[in-house]
């Protein structure tokens, strides 16, 4: 059974269809991507998932029950979790503060014990912070744990990311382009941490625009073009696909390619 | 090992409330100590609100209203002892505080000025007219909270100024600790959070609605019990202590001195409620300065003093 299934999800802003009766399925374990080109709805489709965006059309399941329209922090608590595209760091607490943020649902404290800051108040943040501790040093964020998370890298707040993503242990995560403006050896680092939180159990739908991270590490790609979905397969399928090609290329794309060749030939 | 930013805090607190007495000229310095302690813990409160959660209130005044009137009429109208009109302020504040917060803190944006600078204007307008209670802006008169007397009857006598430096020095420390116990607590680094980014507080699990309302509920209490105070050292309160100004007031101190941390909170308040006692000549002209050094700090040290300085000190040793 599916773990995650989106069922004719679609979104109009201003009378224009962002997103347009989009399915299909995510099943624990697998990496998934969504692709498309800039403007294609995939980060809607993400923000309407995630529960940020309430769905104009279809159905958003998790587990086989109905989620859409839940608030993200009850879709947390059912272990959906997610990063943004454009980074959503918590800028004035500490890297380490970050990754702890993360564990807020695992805590369950009362206020009057962390006002009081009664024993099972500090249990629960010393627990968090090593917890915390091993979460950045998967995501090899070990040495900044204690720095301002503003003093940090794109690459290095992208792992942050992650990693505040992964406290939650979530059974499926949503990675919103997080190789984006990564280096080639940040993206790989973020290559390989994706395969091992994916081999861990952990379902994973990415958007990501890297074609050789994507085509790499997916077990299934969905294509979007103008809020529709043109195509959907494994990598080496979907890679062929004439529709997918003009989607990126457009229509010449063929003619292009041949010319191309000539100059490099020339 | 780094020392906890919480002891060091307490400690610096601490020393500084019991060396400051030593290089008091006269009794009458013991009185603004008590008041920057008493406007501190209202300050502390917003360091809570402000400071941590990111929510601006512009009628935090309005509980300290409450606050102050309770001390002044449960004990002469209902028999309550003062102790537990202080406990009777605070429940109301915060009851009072829940409602209105709690169908406004489900929006995002300002609406929490905005709603509580209603709130606080409300609060004073009632009791300026509600005079057959209040008496009005004339002001009313607050019984003795007792304590002075009983520390007396046991050899340990002070004066009226001795004994509110001492008693709000111990309640603003107590106010501190539990605000930095906070800090560092899972409800604390989940106000941190929404205050950063509240979309990715809610993808983490954060009920960011309760939680602001939490806040604003504890920082509610804060301001009241900071009115008690005030009331009942001053034996006597006029609605003014709810006033638009005064709420104004606290804002500016909690900004002024670095709403981000409690400390950096209660050194804006030492100096916004020691300031105008040193330059009385300058009285007509307060408002202007508290405008001028709110526009100052905003513009050169958007943290606020105290984070600024010690930034410009750890600057240098890197």
């Amino acid at each position: 059974m599916s773990l995650l299934q989106v069922e004719g999800v679609g979104i109009a802003f201003g009378g224009i269809k962002a997103v347009d009766d989009v399915s299909f399925a995510v099943k624990p374990g697998e990496i998934v991507s969504v692709i498309g080109p800039n403007g294609a709805g995939k980060t809607t489709l993400f923000n309407m998932i995630s529960g940020i965006y309430l769905p104009g059309a279809g159905r958003v399941m998790l587990d086989g029950q109905d989620v859409t329209g839940l608030a993200p922090h009850r879709l947390a608590e059912r272990g959906l979790s997610r990063t943004f595209q454009n980074l959503q760091i918590f800028q004035a607490m500490s890297v380490l503060d970050n990754a702890m943020a993360g564990h807020h649902l695992r805590e369950r404290s009362s206020v009057l014990a962390d006002l009081l800051g009664l024993p099972a108040s500090r249990r629960r943040t010393r627990a968090t912070r090593a917890s915390a501790l091993q979460l950045l040093e998967r995501v090899g964020l070990t040495r900044a744990a204690f720095r301002e998370a503003s003093a940090l890298s794109y690459g290095a707040l992208k792992r942050l990311e992650i990693a505040r993503a992964l406290a939650l242990e979530p059974r499926i995560l949503l990675l919103d382009e997080p190789a984006a403006g990564c280096n080639a050896v940040e993206t790989e680092e973020i290559d390989r941490l994706i395969a091992e939180i994916a081999a861990a159990g952990t379902a994973i739908l990415l958007v990501e625009h890297d074609m050789k991270l994507v085509m790499r590490i997916s077990g299934h790609i969905v294509v979007l073009d103008h809020g529709v979905k043109i195509a959907e397969g494994d990598p080496a399928k979907v890679s062929r696909d004439p529709k997918v090609i003009a989607a990126y290329l457009g229509t010449d794309a063929a003619a292009a390619s041949r010319e191309e060749g000539a100059d490099a030939d020339g | 090992m780094r020392l906890s930013p919480k002891l060091v805090s307490l400690s610096v607190l601490a020393l500084l409330a019991l060396v400051a007495p030593m290089f008091f000229p006269s009794g009458f310095y013991y009185r603004i100590g008590a008041l920057i302690f008493i406007n501190g813990l209202a300050v502390t409160g917003l360091v809570i609100l402000i400071g941590y959660a990111g929510q601006i209130s512009l009628g935090h005044a309005g509980f300290a209203g409450i606050g102050a009137y309770a001390c002044a009429l449960a004990p002469v109208h209902l028999g309550l002892p003062p102790a537990l009109a202080v406990v009777l302020g605070a429940a109301l504040s915060a009851g009072l505080a829940w409602v209105v917060g709690r169908p406004i803190l489900k929006l995002q944006g300002y609406y929490l000025a905005v709603a509580t600078l209603g709130l606080g204007i409300l609060i004073s307008m009632v009791l300026t007219n509600e005079s057959q209670w209040t008496r009005g802006p004339d002001g009313i008169s607050v019984p003795d909270l007792g304590l002075r007397g009983v520390l007396a009857d046991m050899g340990w006598r002070l004066t009226a100024g001795q004994f509110w430096y001492w008693f709000s020095a111990l309640v603003l420390f107590i106010g501190a600790w539990l605000a930095l116990n906070l800090h560092d607590s899972p409800t604390g680094r989940a106000l941190r959070a929404l205050h950063g980014s509240e979309v990715a507080a809610r993808t983490v699990g954060v009920d960011v609605a309760r939680l602001k309302l939490n806040a604003f509920v504890i920082s509610a209490v804060y301001a009241s019990v900071s009115g008690s105070l005030l009331a009942m050292m001053n034996r006597f309160v006029t609605p003014e202590i709810a006033g638009f100004m005064h709420s104004v007031e606290m804002v500016v101190m909690a900004v002024l001195g670095g709403v981000g941390s409690v400390l950096g909170a209660i050194f804006g308040a030492a100096i916004l409620t020691a300031l105008p006692q040193a330059l009385t000549m300058f009285h007509e002209y307060e408002k202007l300065l508290l405008g001028a050094v709110m526009i100052l700090v905003m513009i050169f040290l958007r943290e606020g003093l105290l984070p600024s300085i010690l930034r410009r000190f750890r600057g240098k040793e890197e």
